[in-house]
């Protein structure tokens, strides 16, 4: 086992917590405003470190940049409907959440 | 079987955690949001899975859920959720 895979599955590892921590932020975030913070952020983090290691585990450098691009996609994706949602739970007049 | 399987069993644990957010959210985006994370979780089981079983063409599949994410929630926004003006007439009570 090289370096290389020994640090990519290191990485893997690493992502876990954060998604971990994005599906508790779902569940126990009181309003869709913090809910989309922790769904957008968190996610893909732990995404980002996923495609790091599997880029490093990759053998040919074209996989790897396809692999960016799949990051590049989800990252712009989650950002716009980040956006949406927040814009039309504002329209709707849905009131963000305060401390009590 | 190998042992890149455990973060993508792992991974598919916390999506399903999340997926009780769609049986008790109040809105409509709300499990939307839940869809949202199935798709950034599906992608990087996908990752995980064509590295384990070496099997390449699973990152084309992984490409096709991240652009399809996309749309899914663009479509929603604009369609359905983003005009209530819309929905106030049609008497939808879902929020």
């Amino acid at each position: 086992m090289s370096l290389t895979d020994l640090l990519g599955t290191f990485m893997l590892l690493l992502a876990i917590p954060f998604f971990w921590g994005g599906s508790l932020g779902l569940l126990r975030f009181p309003d869709i405003y913090t809910r989309l913070h922790a769904l957008t952020k968190a996610d893909n983090l732990g995404l980002g470190l996923v495609v790091a290691g599997s880029i490093l585990m990759s053998k040919e450098w074209t996989v790897g940049v396809k692999l960016l691009l799949i990051w590049l996609a989800v990252l712009v994706a989650s950002t716009i409907s980040c956006y949406l949602i927040a814009n039309a739970a504002r329209k709707r007049k849905i009131t963000p959440w305060k401390i009590p | 079987m190998n042992y890149y399987l455990w973060p993508a069993l792992f991974i598919l644990i916390s999506v399903v955690m999340g997926l009780i957010r769609i049986l008790r959210g109040p809105t409509a985006a709300d499990r939307m949001l839940a869809a949202q994370l199935f798709g950034t979780g599906g992608v990087a089981i996908l990752l995980i899975l064509a590295q384990a079983m070496q099997m390449p063409s699973l990152v084309d599949v992984a490409l096709i859920y991240a652009l399809l994410a996309a749309v899914t929630m663009v479509v929603f926004v604009r369609r359905q959720w983003g005009n209530h003006e819309n929905e106030r007439k049609m008497k939808d009570e879902s929020h």
